[in-house]
């Protein structure tokens, strides 16, 4: 089954220092390399933040855009992976082991079979 | 008779071919129509020799029908696939597959990315067989808040991918907690309700105990599975004297030692020595150390007060939660460490207890046992609002009017 490993993050927490943000992304970039070498990453990217987004509307065929993110949360879309695995324990597994997971929130969707 | 004997074998059926689908209400849908081709079959032809093999073919080709009627979706080859694959169904022996399928239905009903409620839900319909509407009597339900609930896990499980798979030995100690949890809260909601105003639910005490002895077949001499049943055995051997003839608590010094059920506690003492063979010490094996102290000891007094309280050290070494540390102060008080015991239960009180009453409650309870009436009373009248249940609340009046008449 395919999952979409969705990390929510708060942008405005204090980052740490150069040497932690480092080390951070190494293990992004570990966990992101073992996925693939395990044959279970289909695709995955950081997202810019969350005040560069353009949120789009049509209403009665009108189009709308709005800047910034369509709902203002505290957390929000940091970044995404797309996993294909056996089932959910393989995709909790994976996403417990994100950075995030200790400082936001991961969140596992299926992805509906259409 | 097809009506009971279907039941009974169903439940089997439904585990198998959950665990063909990966989805909970096509198997369901899918022995459904099994049951009304055997109302015409059965009859006619006579009962088959292994009911249940019968009812997962049928019901396998039935699914097979229902798959090719719907339209599209590459989940749909895949699942006829592996329908396919299961054609020549094993008749079923005793400890057949059948007994990794239901297991296996544990597991998922269980599972973590439920929430709590809806795995002990999950396992009272699919594991312990009872009716949807045995189980919102017995959680005090709405019958339609409960099948809705059923609904939507079932709906998870199937779309969120939640495996019907017995965990390999290496994810076997993360996930067994989680099934031996919904074991013991299926007890305790039994349990606690034999405490409140007159509601007895002992069937779902009958159903935990059940529950752990048909793991215990799958999962023979695993330590803490022994010793949750063990406890179990040990808080169930007491139910019938928890209750005083007026409907009060009845303290564990106050009661009826000889009404104890001796079968239940001897047969809890066999699970917890198997456990404690495997020298792997857990909070389920700690908890039954402590009922054990108190269901073997011939009278209050020769509680083994230095056994409860160690068991509690080793358990507050594992979990280090305040509710445990004030069991080890009570049991240390006891053991003649008055006065540290109160400082320590004060400290918790002050802290991460302040609102917790069976705390307070405690701590009134060894003023009272000192002879300090006064401060005793005081504590138990402030805990009174507090306290949720009936009896409960009659044990703490009657508390107060001793206090009243010992100062």
């Amino acid at each position: 089954m395919k999952y979409a490993i969705l990390i929510y993050i708060d942008e405005k927490a204090p980052t740490g220092t150069p040497a932690e943000r480092e080390a951070i992304h190494g293990e992004y970039m570990a966990l992101s390399e073992a996925a693939g070498k395990a044959g279970i990453l289909v695709g995955g990217e950081p997202l810019e933040d969350s005040d560069t987004a353009t949120t789009v509307r049509v209403r009665d065929g009108k189009r709308t855009t709005t800047d910034g993110p369509f709902a203002e949360t505290k957390e929000v879309l940091g970044g995404f992976f797309l996993l294909d695995v056996p089932s959910i324990d393989e995709a909790l597994d994976f996403a417990a082991k994100l950075p995030a997971a200790r400082y936001g929130s991961v969140e596992v969707r299926a992805i509906a079979d259409m | 008779m097809i009506d009971r004997l279907f039941r009974s074998e169903s439940a089997r059926a439904v585990a198998t071919l959950a665990r063909i689908f990966g989805d909970l209400q096509r198997a369901e849908d899918a022995v459904q129509e099994a049951y009304i081709e055997a109302l015409e079959a059965w009859p006619a032809h006579g009962v088959p020799r292994d009911p249940a093999a019968w009812i997962v073919r049928t019901a396998r080709n039935r699914a097979i029908d229902a798959l090719r009627r719907e339209k599209t979706g590459a989940a749909k080859h895949d699942l006829l696939a592996r329908l396919e694959r299961v054609a020549p169904m094993e008749p079923y022996m005793d400890d057949g597959p059948h007994v990794d399928d239901r297991l296996a239905m544990l597991f998922a009903c269980a599972h973590p990315a439920l929430a709590p409620e809806t795995r002990v839900a999950l396992t009272l319909r699919y594991v312990a067989g009872l009716t949807t509407e045995e189980i919102a009597a017995a959680f005090l339900l709405p019958l339609a808040t409960l099948a809705q609930r059923l609904v939507r896990a079932k709906k998870k499980i199937a779309r969120a991918g939640i495996p019907f798979d017995v965990p390999s030995p290496s994810r076997m100690p993360e996930r067994l907690p989680d099934v031996l949890a919904v074991v013991y809260l299926i007890f305790n909601e039994g349990y606690r309700a034999t405490r409140t105003s007159g509601l007895v639910r002992p069937g779902l005490c009958a159903d935990a105990l059940h529950l752990a002895r048909t793991l215990e077949r799958l999962l023979p001499g695993e330590p803490e599975l022994l010793g949750l049943y063990a406890l179990m055995l040990f808080h169930d051997a007491r139910r019938g004297t928890r209750l005083t003839d007026d409907g009060a608590a009845a303290p564990l010094e106050e009661q009826d030692r000889e009404r104890w059920d001796a079968v239940a506690i001897a047969q809890g003492r066999a699970a917890l020595a198997e456990a404690t063979r495997h020298r792997r010490a857990g909070p389920y094996q700690l908890q039954a150390a402590i009922a054990q102290a108190h269901a073997i000891a011939a009278s209050w007094d020769a509680t083994d007060w230095p056994a409860i309280r160690a068991a509690y050290d080793a358990l507050y070494a594992l979990e280090p939660t305040p509710v445990i540390a004030l069991n080890r102060a009570v049991a240390s008080a006891f053991c003649g460490g008055y006065e540290a015991a109160m400082r320590e239960i004060d400290v918790l009180l002050a802290g991460p207890l302040a609102d917790y009453a069976p705390a307070l409650v405690a701590r009134a309870d060894l003023l009272r046992r000192a002879g300090a009436y006064a401060d005793a009373r005081r504590d138990f009248e402030r805990v009174l609002p507090a306290i949720a249940t009936d009896a409960e609340r009659r044990l703490i009046e009657r508390r107060i009017a001793e206090c009243a008449a010992g100062a």
